[in-house]
């Protein structure tokens, strides 16, 4: 059991320790005393707003529950929903978790480190909720879990802890939606996760983003995969977010370790935006891929990669393309760091703008110039994720294909 | 109906195209010849409307309505299309989409269309990506008969294209353009004459080797030289001028009278 008070302590010590990267924001705006929502049945979540309703599903979150192998939501503070369909699956709400079932001690706080920032620290002082996911030993999920974090409160700050483990042998697909409220002007979301990827165990973590201007988020998430397991994480974020950075890392910590992050950015004006992957490959044969494709739309985005080969026989690769649409900056830093003979690690990195050749090429087959450039921006944000369900990689694609790539 | 008249054409200020005039009757394909860097792409670029040609003077006719400054994509909406020789890698783009977009919204069997020109392998690939020179041609070929144009561009057919794929892309081209053997053979009610008349497509083909030759037959030829298009109405006869003579003695003896082609380039 480790010491709780332990903690705490060291949360405190960082509470206004500001994030290594990133604009360091004033926590002190933000409502932090939130009322508590009431628990909600599949048959209330089905009733909830025609539009409350649209913004879930526009992050991949279907209230009622087809095709998906649970569900959990979280609305604000609390905990609204938690349901799971499938056998070999748990899903809970991290407090409920942490104090009913001891294991889950063993995976809190036990990649990300509680006191890396503030807000990690406000992770722990002041945890509202979470998730807590684990595939038990060789089970499989055919439909993917659904897990939403909403916020509806205007100015509030939301506090979340999820724990995800895939255990030896297992197969876990998540797609996780936040979501902001039509009527919310300013809020701010710190999420904290932890992936445990066990030996064998495939685990796919699909996030689909539906911001709002003034929002600001602070994704705080580390992974760690064992032997032969594969970490497949996916980032999707198409709305305006005021202020976002998050810098996912993922430990391949035995032979033939697979981690791959893909992300998908669009801009707009008042968006600042620095994101990143890392990946640590360990053992031999482990694999890292690290894709990146961003739009600016007159904001700033930072697009970060950091691979780090600390063994022979490695192979990753590392992929960040930007397109400057109506302004903005667009910035790619990408970071090998080999510490040994027969690693292979290799970048590409390409900031630019849409080929006229590309327009004109379109254009002669019909395509005003409007629909040339629309077609040209959705491929350029499409990407094939291999070893993602077709219902997932679905989900992303339609997230692509909503945005009004008419007005880029 | 396409009537070029005195088109003059520059890009980035330097002269490429003097007083063209052609015309292509409905049912009619022209070849068209001329050593690299003689115009023919520039002829075929401009009469697409891709940007950087700039017509100094004289006009494009197409069915009837001046075209010379109207945007591409109006172009291709009237009934022109082209088969590019170095078409863009579009990332992103599935070439199945990309039929889909040429069909402008009518209902076609991709799947079916692709087989006919031994494609169908790279439907569900980035539109260009990694293609080979012959796979190229197919794929462009595909994108034209999915548009249906009227009158059809094409730069180069056959370079890249091996032997084997060779027959294929003559034989699409012939379909493409009405000329080939099932058209004007077809054992139906009307005399080959009235088929003859029937035809409606026009075609623009840019050629270096002639092969095309061997799978249609075209109703005229020109050679580009130095910007300045001289007429001749046998292809093959062009053909054979220009493999036994060279371009410049060729242009030469079709405008028998006419200044040396050099001089009249410089003249123009």
């Amino acid at each position: 059991m480790p010491d709780q008070p332990q903690l705490k302590t060291k949360a405190e010590a960082a509470k206004n320790k500001a994030a290594a990267i990133g604009i360091d924001l004033d926590l002190s705006g933000y409502r932090h005393a939130l009322e508590p929502h009431q628990l909600m049945a599949e048959t209330d979540l089905c009733a909830l707003p025609q539009d409350e309703q649209r913004s879930l599903l526009m992050a991949g979150v279907d209230v009622s529950g087809k095709d998906r192998g649970g569900t959990f939501i979280m609305k604000d503070s609390s905990t609204v929903h938690c349901s799971v369909k499938q056998e070999g699956i748990e899903v809970l709400p991290i407090r409920q978790a942490l104090e009913h079932h001891a294991w889950v001690r063993d995976y809190y706080w036990k990649l990300v480190q509680v006191d890396a920032d503030k807000y990690t620290a406000a992770a722990e002082l002041d945890l509202h909720d979470g998730y807590v996911i684990r595939a038990k030993k060789g089970s499989k999920t055919i439909y993917p879990i659904q897990a939403c974090l909403y916020m509806d409160q205007n100015n509030i700050q939301q506090n979340v802890h999820n724990i995800i483990v895939a255990e030896e042998g297992s197969e876990l697909h998540i797609i996780s939606g936040c979501a902001t409220s039509p009527h919310l002007e300013r809020g701010l979301h710190v999420g904290v996760s932890e992936f445990y990827v066990h030996k064998n165990a495939k685990l796919s973590f699909t996030m689909i983003h539906n911001w709002s201007d003034g929002v600001a988020v602070r994704p705080r998430s580390v992974a760690q995969v064992e032997e032969g397991g594969l970490f497949l994480s996916n980032y999707v974020c198409m709305k305006p977010v005021t202020s976002l950075q998050m810098y996912p890392t993922c430990h391949l910590v035995g032979p033939g370790a697979v981690g791959r992050f893909y992300s998908i950015l669009v801009g707009s004006p008042t968006s600042d935006i620095d994101m990143g992957g890392r990946v640590i490959l360990n053992h031999p044969g482990c694999r890292a891929e690290v894709v990146s494709r961003a739009i600016t739309n007159g904001g700033k985005i930072m697009a970060r990669g950091h691979l780090v080969g600390n063994a022979p026989g490695i192979k990753a690769h590392l992929e960040c393309r930007g397109l400057i649409l109506h302004g903005g900056a667009m910035l790619a830093v990408p970071q090998l760091d080999g510490f040994t003979d027969g690693v292979e690690m290799s970048h590409e990195a390409a900031v630019g703008k849409i080929a006229q050749d590309e327009i004109n090429y379109l254009m002669a087959r019909g395509l005003n110039e409007d629909e040339a450039t629309a077609t040209i921006v959705r491929g350029f944000l499409s990407v094939d994720i291999p070893g993602l369900p077709t219902q997932l990689q679905a989900e992303i694609d339609k997230a692509v294909n909503a945005t009004d790539a008419e007005g880029m | 109906m396409l009537l070029i008249e005195d088109l003059q054409v520059e890009l980035a200020g330097k002269p490429l195209l003097k007083h063209i005039d052609l015309e292509i009757k409905p049912g009619e394909t022209h070849i068209l010849f001329g050593p690299n860097g003689s115009g023919k792409t520039s002829l075929l670029m401009t009469l697409m409307g891709m940007p950087g040609y700039e017509v100094k003077a004289g006009r494009i006719m197409f069915k009837g309505q001046d075209i010379t400054r109207m945007p591409i994509h109006e172009r291709a909406r009237l009934g022109l299309a082209m088969a590019f020789q170095r078409p863009p890698t579009i990332h992103g783009l599935k070439s199945r989409q990309m039929v889909s977009i040429c069909a402008g919204g009518r209902e076609l069997d991709v799947d079916d269309m692709a087989r006919q020109v031994n494609f169908d392998g790279f439907l569900d690939r980035d539109v260009n990506a990694g293609l080979s020179g012959g796979e190229i041609k197919r794929s462009e070929l595909l994108q034209l008969m999915a548009q249906d144009a009227d009158l059809m561009l094409f730069d180069e057919p056959e370079s890249g294209v091996d032997l084997e794929n060779m027959h294929l892309v003559g034989e699409t081209i012939a379909h493409l353009l009405q000329k080939n053997a099932e058209v004007i053979l077809n054992n139906g009610k009307h005399s080959i004459a009235e088929r003859r008349r029937e035809r409606n497509k026009m075609g623009l083909i840019i050629t270096h080797t002639g092969y095309i030759l061997d799978y249609l037959e075209a109703d005229a030829g020109h050679v580009l030289f130095g910007g300045v298009l001289s007429c001749a109405s046998n292809p093959r006869e062009i053909l054979r001028c220009i493999g036994q003579n060279g371009y410049e003695e060729c242009v030469a003896c079709m405008m028998p009278g006419a200044p040396h082609p050099l001089e009249q380039a410089a003249r123009v």
